[in-house]
């Protein structure tokens, strides 16, 4: 996990590899989305450092990026919250989305 | 009419018998209105009435069930998955029209995926749109079903699966579907027998059909001897199943000492996303063709190379015996097999197909050279008849092999064997220069008897015991004793408690099972004696 990057005027940046066992699914899109529609900033969400970059709080959006385990994902986030965004963002990927392992996928 | 047997991939275990219920998929008999406002308003309304439906379903559902349906409402409150049928909607297109096709890109997009799981996610994305369009049509309320039902269908969507009542029993036969998908999920929770890819389900009306999930196995109008076995089976099955899981991570020993090899058969990644690699002496046999059936182009070699290097990073040091392509006879492939043959099973099939497109064999042969650095790997080929097969498939490895290093790529040459399933080659099985020989018992038992499993009224000549298979399979066991070769054998007798006796007797020390029989296998094993055997 990088440390999110602060500054005044730029955008909130960040990075967490996937490590949950289905990658970027049903399951970890919803939360996701969820978790990010909880902050007013604007939030995106790219597989690769340069984009292209997509919304956090669009589920059909996140799962049209069918990001697989071993995908590092990285967070842009804009806004008077993105700070806790981005933190509580990383949190989640870190956490494996709170799924358990070897359990049925959702 | 006559007994008829199906089979297909186990999505989830148990049994059932009962009546089939066919589901035929609905057109939208929808007339459009003609104008484009109205049909966007008609369109906002259909999402905002399935939302509904969809929201209270999930209320009362629990567990993964709500989950799987809170996907569904997510996915549904995106404004993102409709855009396009609103646009679609403003050039003049109905709305039923529009929302299909846009549906139907997106879910085209899941169906080209890479990965298995996301495949899956096609099933509900599909379940979305019907739900939508049933709306649209005013149709939602049409589907109904009998408690105890045994549902036929192609696929089937999670939301029709949680509006079927499954407390009296019933199951899912499926014509294509996929063992990870929701529904299947579904079902094992709530332990409804599933089985998937069963190809063309015939119409059988009115006809009693019974379901063994864990088998993938089906029989339409079963005899009664066939229907009594599987009653017996079914009465058992709950007896073993205690027995079973005690012994599963045991190691296989006969009543007098024997240690007998048990390994598990998978057909892809996904059979082992749950399995335990303890259960096992190593894969015995793994079904390549897996990877060449679901996605719309044939899978290159990086794809193919991570999907062998998983399975051997999963055995952790055990053995991975990797079948090359198996394409033909009953397992075509769109694109690689011939269409029309007069008879498939006598026809270009096996490592016959894989001579005749060395383009599409040597990047299997790369992809698996590749894998081999990653464990222990065994490269088994199907349908060897002569000599000169194995030897042309040995030479296409070291040159492929060499043209690896030449490039500092890391490989490793496996240990190369052969499928003994062809009478000719049991027969003969001192002339091959195999590292290995692995019996097929499904086709030696079909082309011995020239009977096939598949033809109902043949079935019961097609049986193991006789007395000329037994005999091959003697002398297949004892040339691998006398030359100190590994003899295993993978076919579903492998599995089978009551032809596992006869296979002991007559040689073998290894089997190979699809991995919900391992535990019974061992069972079997474990209740055999050879002393008992000798004087019998």
């Amino acid at each position: 996990m990088n440390a999110p990057q602060m500054s005044s005027q730029a955008p909130v940046t960040g990075s967490a590899l996937l490590t949950n066992a289905v990658g970027l699914h049903a399951r970890p899109s919803v939360k996701l989305t969820q978790l990010a529609k909880s902050f007013s900033s604007t939030i995106s969400v790219s597989t690769d450092a340069a984009g292209p970059w997509v919304d956090a709080k669009s589920p059909v959006k996140i799962m049209r990026v069918k990001a697989p385990k071993g995908t590092t994902l990285y967070f842009e986030a804009s806004g008077d919250d993105a700070q806790d965004a981005i933190t509580a963002l990383l949190d989640l990927v870190e956490r494996r989305f709170d799924e358990v392992e070897g359990d049925d996928h959702g | 009419m006559a007994e008829l047997r199906l089979a297909g991939r186990p999505a989830s275990p148990g049994f059932a018998e009962g009546a089939v219920v066919r589901l035929v998929e609905q057109k939208s008999t929808r007339i459009s209105t003609g104008d484009s406002q109205c049909e966007a308003h008609d369109l906002k309304q259909a999402i905002k009435d399935a939302l509904a439906s969809i929201s209270s379903l999930a209320d009362r559902a629990e567990g993964e069930a709500a989950e799987m349906l809170g996907f569904q409402v997510a996915m549904l409150e995106d404004d993102a998955l409709a855009e396009a049928a609103f646009e679609s909607i403003t050039q003049g297109n109905s709305a039923d029209h529009a929302w299909r096709k846009a549906l139907d890109a997106e879910i085209e997009t899941y169906r080209a995926a890479d990965d298995e799981y996301f495949r899956a996610r096609s099933a509900d994305l599909e379940d979305i749109r019907d739900t939508v369009l049933d709306h649209l049509s005013g149709s939602h309320a049409a589907f109904s079903v009998p408690p105890g039902a045994i549902i036929a269908a192609r696929d089937l969507a999670p939301s029709r699966f949680l509006s079927v009542d499954w407390s009296k029993g019933g199951a899912i036969l499926l014509s294509e579907g996929s063992p990870t998908s929701h529904v299947a999920m579904l079902a094992r929770a709530r332990r409804v027998p599933m089985i998937v890819g069963l190809g063309e389900i015939p119409e059988c009306a009115s006809s009693v059909i019974i379901v063994d999930g864990a088998l993938g196995q089906a029989v339409v109008s079963p005899r009664e001897d066939t229907r009594a076995s599987f009653l017996a089976r079914q009465s058992a099955d709950q007896e073993l199943a205690v027995k079973a899981a005690a012994v599963e991570t045991q190691p296989a020993v006969t009543k007098d000492g024997t240690s007998i090899a048990v390994m598990i058969n998978i057909a892809g990644v996904d059979d082992l996303a749950r399995l335990d690699p303890k259960i096992c002496d190593g894969i015995g046999l793994v079904r390549t063709e897996f990877l060449f059936g679901e996605g719309p182009h044939l899978p290159d070699e990086e794809t193919q190379y991570r999907a062998y290097r998983r399975m051997l990073e999963w055995a952790e040091a055990r053995p991975v015996t990797i079948r090359t392509l198996d394409a033909g006879g009953d397992k075509p492939i769109a694109g690689l097999t011939l269409d029309g043959e007069s008879n498939p099973f006598l026809g270009v099939r096996g490592v016959r197909l894989s001579l005749q497109r060395l383009d599409v064999f040597r990047v299997q042969i790369r992809a698996l050279l590749r894998a081999a650095a990653h464990g222990t790997l065994k490269v088994m080929v199907p349908m060897i008849t002569a000599p000169f097969e194995l030897d042309t498939v040995r030479a296409l490895f070291v040159e492929e092999y060499e043209a690896l290093k030449a490039k500092y790529i890391s490989a490793k040459m496996p240990l190369l064997g052969m499928m003994v399933e062809v009478p000719a080659a049991a027969l003969a099985v001192s002339t091959f220069n195999a590292d290995f020989f692995s019996i097929g018992s499904n086709d030696l038992v079909q082309y011995t008897t020239a009977a096939g499993r598949d033809i109902g009224a043949v079935a019961s000549l097609a049986d193991l015991r006789h007395p000329a298979v037994l005999k091959l399979i003697e002398l297949v066991a004892s040339h691998g004793r006398s030359s100190g070769r590994d003899v295993s054998l993978c076919g579903d007798a492998g599995g089978d408690s009551d032809l596992i006796p006869f296979l002991l007797r007559a040689g073998v020390r290894s089997v190979s099972a699809a991995p919900s029989l391992v535990g019974r296998a061992k069972l079997a094993i474990a209740n055999f004696s050879f002393e008992k055997a000798g004087r019998a």
